[in-house]
C-alpha cells in the first residue's frame, strides 16, 4: 500500500506540474480563434472528468439530435463523467443501457446513420472488444461499402482507457493500437481537461466515426483552466507542447506528463528535448513530426500499449522512410512491456520516467 | 368446425390476457413487492420497487401457484406455451418441417411477449425458515445442513472483514456477496468435487465449500507469492486447478461458452460430471450469454446455467436490462429446460442444483437456473450504491430477506445448531481471518520474473530481451520500484 500511495503521489505532482505547463502550451488555433470572437472570455479550473462532462452538455444542448448511452450512464456513470445529463436532458436523450458492448455500437451505428450524434460510452477500454465488430467491420465501413450513399459519422465512442496504478488486466489497458490498423474510424486521445473539452467536441461533430479514449488517471488528477465557452480543437493536428533541438519525443494522452517530467530532467543535463501530443492517431499529423525531426535528427516515442505492434511502431517506420539520412540514431520506443497488464508489477511494466530518460541519454549520445 | 374451434380459443385467450391483466393490478392494490411492481409497473420510481415486508410476494406465490409448483417437483418441464399453441393432432393442415409438424391456423396471432403469470419461483423455507408444508423434500443430512449454514457465516464474516481491509487501504479492491449466500453454497453443497465451476465473480462461497482456505483467498486479494494467480490479478480474481474452479476473469460472459465447451469434453470423455457456469442479471445481455445458451442445447453439453438475478447490474437495475420474465424464460427459447428458484433459501437451491446436475449428467443437455436474489452490498468496493437505490429497498433484502438467517432458523429448528455453536463459531472464523490476513499481508510479493513467464509456455526472445532490460533498468533506479517485489 505504501508504494501503491508512492506511486499516486508521484503522479499527483506530475498533474500539477501538467497544470502549469501544459495549459499554456495548448491553445490551439481554433481557440485563439474564437477566444478573438467571443467577447468575454471565462475560464474555470476543471478536472479531466468535468471538462468531458461539460462536452457532454454543450454537444447534448447544441443539436437537439445528439444522444448520449452506454452502460451505467444514467446515474452518472462509473467515472461521473455523465453526472447530470439525465437530468438535464431526460431519459430519452441520455440513458442506460443493457450490459452488451456490441448491442451499445451496433445501437449507435444504426442511430447515427439516421442522421444523429450517437455518443456512446464504453465503460473501460479494457470491455470494448465484444464491439470490435461492429466498429471493425461496420462504423469503419458503412459509408466506403455504401458508396457514400451511408455513412455513420456521427458516432462517437467514448472509453477511458490506460492504467491507474492498481486496475489488473482489465481496467488498465490501452488498446489503441488495435483501431488505428482501421481506415474509417479515427482516433483520438486528450492529455489535459482543456484538450478533452474542445477535441471531444470536434469528435462529436466530427463527419466519421470516432474512437475517443480517455486517460481515465487523470479524470480527477490532471486540472487546468478550461474555457466555458463551446469551442473545438482540431483533428489530425499534432502540437508542440515543448519546443527543443536535440530531440523530438512524441506520445499522447496520460503518457504526455511522464515524457514531460523527462524532458524537464534532461534539460538538466543540457539536452533539449521538442515534445509533441499526437492527439489524433488516425488520421496523424506526419508534417508535425517529421519537420520536427527534421529538425532535432532524433525520435523517441512512448506508450503505455506493449511495444510490439504498438502505434509508436508505425511512427517509427514513418519517420524512417521519411528522414532516414538526416536521423543521427535509431528511433527508441519506450512503452509497455509485451505482457498482459499486471498488477502486482505495474510499476515495473510502465514506461517510467526514468525509462524515457534513459533512453533520451543514449540517443543523444549514439 | 376446426376453424370455429380455432376462434374460440383465441377469443378465450384474449379474455385470459386482460383478466391476468386485471388480476395482476388487484394484486398489487393489496401490495408491492420488489419483482411484481417489476413486472407491472412501466414506471421505475424507486418508491415503487420499496418492497412491503408484510406482504412478501413469495408467500403469495406459494398459494397463487401451488399447482405449478407441483408440477415442477417432477423433472419435467412446465409448457409455459402450451396453451396458446395449437395441439390439435387431427389438423390435417400441417406443414412438415425440421423439428416437427407445424399446424396452420387462418387467423393470424402474435405469440404475446409475456404469460398471463410470471414463473413462478421454487422455494421450500418461507421467510421463517419454516418448512413450506407438503413439501416433500428428500432429508438432508445434518451434517450437510450444518455445513453449509457454517459455510454461509464464514462467506459473511470474510465479506465483512475484508472489506474492512480495502477501506483500510490494505487491500486495492473487494466485491461482497453478501444478500447471495445461499446461491453460493447451497448451489456449491449440491455439486460433486468433479463438477467444473467456471464462475463470474460474486460466487467465492463455491470455491469456499470446495475447501479453499482462508489463507488462500487472503493470499489472492493481497496478491503475494502464495497467489495462485502470481499477484497479476486484482482481488477477488480467484482460481484453482486443484478445486476445479477456472480462473475469474472480469469481462462478463465470457466464461459463459467456454463452460460450453468444457461441459462437451465431459460428454466426450463420459465422465460422471457436470460443467456449471454462474453469470448475473446484466451478464445475461452479452452476447456470450445467447451464444452459450444456444451452442449447449445444440452441442447438448451437461452445462447448469445459474444466473443470480440479484436486481442490479452496477447501477443499471433489472428494469433496464431486460423485458422479458427474468432469465428462466429465456431458456426455452432456446430449447434449454429451466427453472426459477428462490436464491435466497438454502434448501430450495440445493434441491434444485441437485436435480438440475442429474438431468444434465443423466440426459446429456443443458439446465438453467434462474435464482432470484439480491446484491445488498454496494457492486464493488468502487461503487456506493445509495447513489442509485432506495435505502429502504436494501434494509428489506438485508433483514426481512436474509438467507443466512433463514436458513439458520431451520437448522436450529431441527435441533443441529444453538447459540453456543454458532458464536465459537463465529469467533473461531474471526480469529482465522484476521490471522489470514495478517499472515497474507505480511508475506513477500512474488519475485519479478513471474512478470515475464506464463504469457507463453516459455519465454520468448522479446521478453528475455525485455526482462533484461528491465533489471538494468532497476539496477539504475532503484528507488523508482517497490520494494517488497523480491528481484
Ligand atoms: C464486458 C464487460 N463490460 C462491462 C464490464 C463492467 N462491469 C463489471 S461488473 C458489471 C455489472 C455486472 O452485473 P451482473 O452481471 O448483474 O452481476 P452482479 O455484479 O450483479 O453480480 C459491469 C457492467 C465488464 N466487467 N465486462
Ligand atoms: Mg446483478
Amino acid at each position: 500500500m505504501a508504494s501503491c500511495l508512492r506511486r499516486y503521489g508521484r503522479r499527483l505532482s506530475v498533474s500539477i506540474c501538467e497544470k502549469r505547463e501544459l495549459s499554456t502550451a495548448c491553445e490551439g488555433k481554433v481557440i485563439q480563434q474564437q477566444q478573438q470572437q467571443q467577447q468575454q472570455q471565462t475560464a474555470k479550473l476543471l478536472n479531466l472528468c468535468s471538462a468531458i462532462n461539460q462536452a457532454l452538455h454543450l454537444a447534448l444542448e447544441t443539436d437537439p439530435r445528439s444522444y448520449v448511452f452506454g452502460e451505467d450512464v444514467s446515474f452518472g456513470g462509473v467515472f461521473r463523467c455523465t453526472t447530470g445529463l439525465t437530468e438535464r436532458f431526460g431519459k430519452n436523450r441520455v440513458f442506460n443501457t443493457p450490459l452488451c458492448e456490441q448491442g451499445i455500437v451496433g445501437f449507435g451505428i444504426g442511430l447515427a446513420a439516421m442522421g444523429n450524434r450517437a455518443i456512446a460510452e464504453i465503460q473501460f477500454a479494457d470491455y470494448i472488444y465484444p464491439a470490435f465488430d461492429q466498429i471493425v467491420n461496420e462504423a469503419a465501413k458503412f459509408r466506403y461499402r455504401s458508396g457514400n450513399q451511408y455513412d455513420c459519422g456521427g458516432l462517437t465512442i467514448r472509453a477511458p482507457y490506460g492504467a491507474v496504478g492498481h486496475g489488473g488486466h482489465y481496467h488498465s489497458q490501452s488498446p489503441e493500437a488495435f483501431f488505428c490498423h482501421v481506415p474509417g474510424i479515427k482516433v483520438v486521445i486528450p492529455r489535459s481537461p482543456q484538450q478533452a473539452k474542445g477535441l471531444l467536441l470536434s469528435c462529436i461533430r466530427d463527419p466519421n466515426p470516432v474512437v475517443f479514449f480517455e486517460p481515465k488517471w487523470l479524470y480527477r488528477l490532471a486540472v487546468e483552466e478550461v474555457p466555458e465557452h463551446d469551442y473545438m480543437l482540431p483533428l489530425s493536428e499534432a502540437e508542440v507542447i515543448r519546443e527543443g533541438s536535440d530531440i523530438t519525443l512524441v506520445g499522447w494522452g496520460a503518457q504526455l506528463s511522464i515524457m514531460e517530467q523527462a524532458c524537464t530532467d534532461a534539460e538538466k543535463d543540457g539536452i533539449s528535448c521538442e515534445l509533441i501530443d499526437l492527439k489524433t492517431l488516425i488520421p496523424w499529423d506526419k508534417e508535425t513530426v517529421e519537420t520536427s525531426v527534421r529538425k532535432t535528427g532524433r525520435l523517441l516515442i512512448s506508450h503505455e500499449a506493449p511495444v510490439t505492434g504498438g502505434f509508436g511502431a508505425e511512427i517509427s517506420a514513418s519517420i524512417v522512410e521519411r528522414c532516414f539520412l538526416r536521423l543521427e540514431a535509431p528511433v527508441a520506443r519506450v512503452c509497455g512491456l509485451d505482457t498482459p497488464f499486471p498488477l502486482v508489477f505495474e510499476p515495473f511494466y510502465m514506461p517510467t520516467k526514468n525509462k524515457i530518460l534513459d533512453a533520451i541519454k543514449s540517443t543523444v549520445n549514439y | 368446425m376446426a376453424i370455429w374451434f380455432t376462434r374460440s380459443r383465441t377469443i378465450t385467450y384474449y379474455l385470459k390476457r386482460k383478466m391476468g391483466f386485471m388480476g395482476i393490478l388487484n394484486q398489487d392494490s393489496c401490495s408491492n413487492s420488489y419483482f411484481e411492481s417489476i413486472s407491472s409497473s412501466s414506471s421505475s420510481s424507486s418508491s415503487s420497487r420499496i418492497p412491503d415486508v408484510k406482504n412478501s410476494s413469495i408467500s403469495r406465490y406459494s398459494s397463487a401457484f401451488t399447482f405449478l409448483v407441483h408440477r415442477f417437483k417432477s423433472t419435467k418441464t412446465s409448457g409455459q406455451l402450451d396453451q396458446f399453441y395449437s395441439s390439435d393432432d387431427e389438423n390435417s393442415q400441417a406443414l412438415d418441417f425440421p423439428g416437427g409438424k407445424v399446424a396452420y391456423i387462418s387467423e393470424m396471432r402474435f405469440i404475446s411477449e409475456s404469460n398471463d403469470k410470471r414463473i413462478p419461483c421454487y422455494r421450500l423455507l418461507d421467510d421463517n425458515g419454516e418448512l413450506i408444508e407438503d413439501s416433500d423434500i428428500d432429508q438432508i443430512s445434518k451434517e450437510v445442513a450444518v455445513k453449509m449454514y457454517s459455510e454461509m457465516v464464514t462467506l459473511q464474516m470474510m465479506d465483512t472483514i475484508f472489506y474492512e481491509a480495502q477501506r483500510q487501504g490494505r487491500i486495492s479492491f473487494y466485491v461482497t456477496s453478501v444478500g447471495e449466500e445461499a446461491t453460493n453454497i447451497a448451489s456449491a453443497a449440491a455439486l460433486a468435487a468433479d463438477d467444473v465451476v467456471l464462475p463470474q465473480y460474486r460466487e467465492p462461497g463455491v470455491l469456499l465449500w470446495r475447501g479453499f482456505t482462508l489463507e488462500e483467498f487472503a493470499n489472492q486479494c493481497f496478491g503475494n507469492k502464495a497467489d495462485y494467480g502470481k499477484g497479476r490479478q486484482m482481488p477477488i480474481h480467484y482460481g484453482s486447478k486443484k478445486l476445479n474452479y477456472f480462473t475469474v476473469s472480469s469481462p462478463i460472459a465470457t466464461q459463459l461458452p467456454q463452460a460450453v465447451g468444457a461441459a462437451y469434453s465431459l460428454k466426450m470423455d463420459k465422465k460422471d460430471a457436470c460443467v456449471v457456469t454462474y453469470i448475473g442479471d446484466g451478464g445475461t445481455s452479452e452476447g456470450d450469454f445467447h451464444a452459450a445458451l444456444n451452442f449447449a442445447a445444440v452441442m447438448e453439453a451437461p452445462v447448469i446455467f445459474i444466473c443470480r438475478n440479484n436486481g442490479w447490474a452496477i447501477s443499471t437495475h433489472i428494469t433496464e436490462q431486460f423485458r422479458s420474465d427474468g432469465i428462466a424464460v429465456k431458456g426455452q427459447a432456446y430449447g434449454i429446460q429451466s427453472i426459477r428458484v428462490d436464491g435466497n433459501d438454502a434448501l430450495a437451491v440445493y434441491r434444485t442444483i441437485r436435480a438440475a446436475r442429474e438431468i444434465a449428467i443423466s440426459e446429456q443437455r443443458p439446465i438453467l437456473v434462474e435464482a432470484l436474489t439480491y446484491r445488498v452490498g454496494h457492486h464493488s468496493t468502487s461503487d456506493d450504491s445509495t447513489k442509485y437505490r432506495p435505502a429502504d429497498e436494501i434494509e428489506y433484502w438485508k433483514m426481512a430477506r436474509n438467507p443466512v438467517n433463514r436458513f439458520r432458523k431451520w437448522v436450529e429448528r431441527n435441533g443441529w445448531w444453538s447459540e453456543k455453536e454458532e458464536s465459537e463459531l463465529r469467533s473461531s472464523i474471526r480469529k482465522q481471518l484476521l490471522q489470514a490476513i495478517q499472515v497474507a499481508e505480511k508475506t513477500e510479493k512474488p519475485a519479478l520474473g513471474n512478470l515475464f513467464s506464463d504469457v507463453y509456455d516459455l519465454p520468448p526472445s522479446n521478453l528475455r530481451e525485455q526482462e533484461k532490460q528491465l533489471r538494468e533498468t532497476i539496477n539504475r533506479h532503484p528507488q523508482d520500484y517497490p520494494s517488497d517485489v523480491p528481484m
